[in-house]
């Protein structure tokens, strides 16, 4: 049996409208259609009146999650794609992200954001919006990079009594592939050493993990260890497992598929630096997407965000620095 | 909650009518003392933020509460001191959220309108206009899922909201699910200083219901005996299954838009005008004139109602505040995933 990301998304949301009847999913498309991506497919029918279609309203769509989970739900949202969440913000940030803190009721709703860049598809179907949400207080924000990642933290995301902003890489959805759906896994809040090494620390989620364990292969053959940690959580943000590995290494290189101001790239270093700046041996450094909308042509979107052999390149400086 | 009041007295429909009345008059009047009440306390600098008062419309708001069953849901807005009382909200809950008292709903982490407890189906709203409709939707979409029926929910919001997005999402939301909501448009006139002519072209806020698939009624915001009948069979229709409900009222803001507003740009017309009418005192003399109230009784009651708000005032002004030390600083529930805490 193999198993490709997105289908381990479809196997999640299967499991948890299987083990509880509190959860449904509400969104475009998502009903008898099976989704944009087909992350729902089948689940309309397997699961009748549990899986339901949405106006095109992200507003009201977030709203009616936060007003299902006061009345004892677990509500699934899935946007079509994570640009568009920007016209449900307000509920997500102000709605939903402070409920919790104002009440004490808690709010167990699940925001699915099918994110990031993949050749062609420019500027509003491309966005990697994580540090926004990030940003406000009361929310969690998770970024799987594996297929098991994925399958595991979308069941933890549901269960847990909190907003999950579950980043799901659009990227990843069709080209990584795995055995079987794990069993166990981390928890939600524990970054994973993706690979080990002694020269330098690579931190970085989502789909640039896969870009940077490509980097470190490279480099291995340079004779260079690089180490590659996988934030999975960017939000609560594992800053022991960081400043550990700096320790081990001495250097650290952030990567992010997300713009350059501010973001989780920025937030580690100064964690890193605040907390461990004697572990440094070189100074910090990051690389992200540049800083303008995401192109369409694939020349352009290859040289917009980071890659295997930028993320390389970047580690190469920082070895001989 | 009609419901309440009609319980304890089981009459002729004259008489319940005369019920009703009475104590909607009641919470009319308490919402009024106690706006100002909190308009002095702001004055005499005991309030940390703003004030917002209900003034002018008291009818609209207390006809909301009271039609609204033990069960619903209500999502008030800031004028709405009325309609929250006649929900079932104490006074001490109202002082005690004004006052940052942290025995209060919201412990002082926020404070004046912004308060409910959820979990009584009484939403607190956050400020922004028109977010708490699609709130309300979902409450009422989980019901229908998990097969309760009977219940509604309102929504109170002014003639600004209808101008949002989230107003237009939420009540094609409602129309397309068909839910029992119950949505009332206060057209007091002015969104803080915007007149209406600045807020929309059509020629009534009714004609929005049309484009929605939603039966929509207008009332005469200052007349409590129409703005009863007018909510009350608009509940009634949703609670039979007649789909979401529009309540367009017009009335006159008698007031700033808080406290700290002059009020200053108000058409003078207006004040002289039918809508520019004090609903309150409407009320009161429909009451005297069909002699469901003596004149002394109403005193009485101004005398009752004064003693209780300073009493709760005092009480509340002993009450702890909020203390920073003690204070969780956790804005997730789940405790062991809240950043920067000991606990990680």
């Amino acid at each position: 049996m193999s198993l490709t990301y997105l289908e381990a998304i479809r196997e999640a949301q299967a499991h948890a409208l299987r083990d509880d009847p509190r959860v449904f999913i509400y969104g475009q498309d998502v009903g008898a259609f099976g989704g944009a991506f087909k992350a729902t497919k089948n689940l309309a029918q397997e699961y009748p009146g549990r899986v339901l279609d949405s106006p095109i309203s992200e507003d009201a769509m977030v709203g009616l999650a936060v007003g299902a989970a006061i009345e004892g739900m677990r509500p699934i949202i899935e946007m079509q794609f994570a640009d568009f969440s920007t016209v449900g913000f307000n509920q997500i940030v102000n709605q939903a992200a402070t409920l919790f803190w104002r009440t004490n009721v808690p709010c167990p709703i699940t925001v699915r954001l099918p994110f990031g860049g993949t050749s062609g598809s420019g500027p509003f179907h491309s966005q990697c919006i994580e540090a926004i949400y990030a940003h406000y207080p009361g929310l969690i924000v998770l970024t799987p990079a594996t297929v098991e990642d994925a399958y595991a933290m979308l069941l933890e995301a549901v269960a847990l009594d909190d907003p999950v902003i579950f980043c799901e890489h659009k990227f990843l959805y069709y080209h990584l592939k795995a055995d079987e759906l794990p069993s166990e896994a981390l928890p939600v809040g524990k970054a994973r050493i993706s690979r080990e090494g002694r020269d330098l620390t690579v931190v970085t989620y989502s789909a640039m993990v896969h870009e940077a364990l490509e980097a470190a292969r490279e480099l291995s053959g340079e004779g260079w260890e690089i180490e590659v940690v996988d934030l999975r959580s960017v939000k609560p943000l594992d800053t022991d497992t960081v400043v550990a590995s700096v320790a081990r290494t001495g250097k650290l290189l952030c990567v992010g598929e997300s713009w350059p101001w501010g973001g989780v790239t920025a937030e580690i270093i100064s964690r890193v630096t605040g907390e461990g700046f004697g572990l440094l041996d070189a100074p910090p450094q990051r690389l992200n997407a540049k800083d303008t909308p995401v192109p369409y042509h694939p020349n352009l979107w290859a040289a917009h965000r980071p890659t295997a052999r930028s993320v390389a390149s970047a580690a190469r400086n920082l070895l001989r620095s | 909650m009609l419901q309440t009041v009609l319980d304890a007295s089981p009459r002729t429909d004259a008489a319940a009518a005369q019920d009703v009345h009475v104590a909607a008059y009641r919470f009319m009047l308490l919402a009024r003392l106690l706006d100002d009440k909190f308009a002095a306390l702001y004055r005499a600098g005991k309030i940390h933020g703003g004030v917002f008062l209900g003034r002018g419309q008291e009818a609209l708001s207390v006809s909301v509460g009271i039609s609204l069953k033990k069960g619903d849901v209500f999502a008030p807005l800031i004028r709405d001191a009325a309609g929250r009382l006649a929900f079932g909200e104490t006074v001490l809950d109202a002082v005690r959220t004004y006052l940052g008292s942290s025995l209060g709903p919201m412990r002082g982490r926020d404070g004046n309108v912004h308060r409910g407890k959820p979990q009584e189906g009484y939403l607190p709203m956050v400020s922004h206009l028109g977010a708490m409709i699609s709130v309300v939707n979902g409450v009422l979409f989980a019901r229908r899922y998990k097969k309760i029926s009977g219940t509604v929910g309102a929504a109170c919001v002014g003639e600004g909201a209808t101008s949002t997005g989230a107003f237009h999402e939420a009540l094609n939301q409602a129309g397309v699910e068909k839910l029992p909501l119950i949505l009332i448009v206060a057209n007091n006139q002015y969104a803080y200083s915007t007149p209406t002519h600045f807020q929309f072209a059509c020629d009534s806020l009714a004609d929005k219901a049309a484009g929605y698939g939603v039966e929509v009624q207008t009332v005469d915001g200052t007349d409590l005996g129409a703005c009863l009948k007018v909510v009350g069979e608009a509940v009634a229709r949703a609670r039979r299954g007649g789909g979401p409900q529009l309540v367009v009222a017009e009335l006159l803001r008698l007031c700033g838009h808080g406290e700290h507003d002059p009020n200053d740009y108000i058409d003078p017309k207006l004040w002289e005008s039918p809508l520019g009418r004090d609903c309150l005192k409407v009320a009161e003399e429909y009451l005297l004139r069909q002699k469901w109230m003596a004149p002394s009784r109403v005193a009485i009651l101004r005398n009752e109602i004064i003693r209780e708000i300073e009493e709760a005032v005092a009480q509340v002004q002993r009450e702890p505040a909020p203390d920073p030390f003690v204070e969780q600083w956790h804005s997730i529930a789940t405790g062991h995933l809240n950043e920067g805490n000991e606990e990680r």
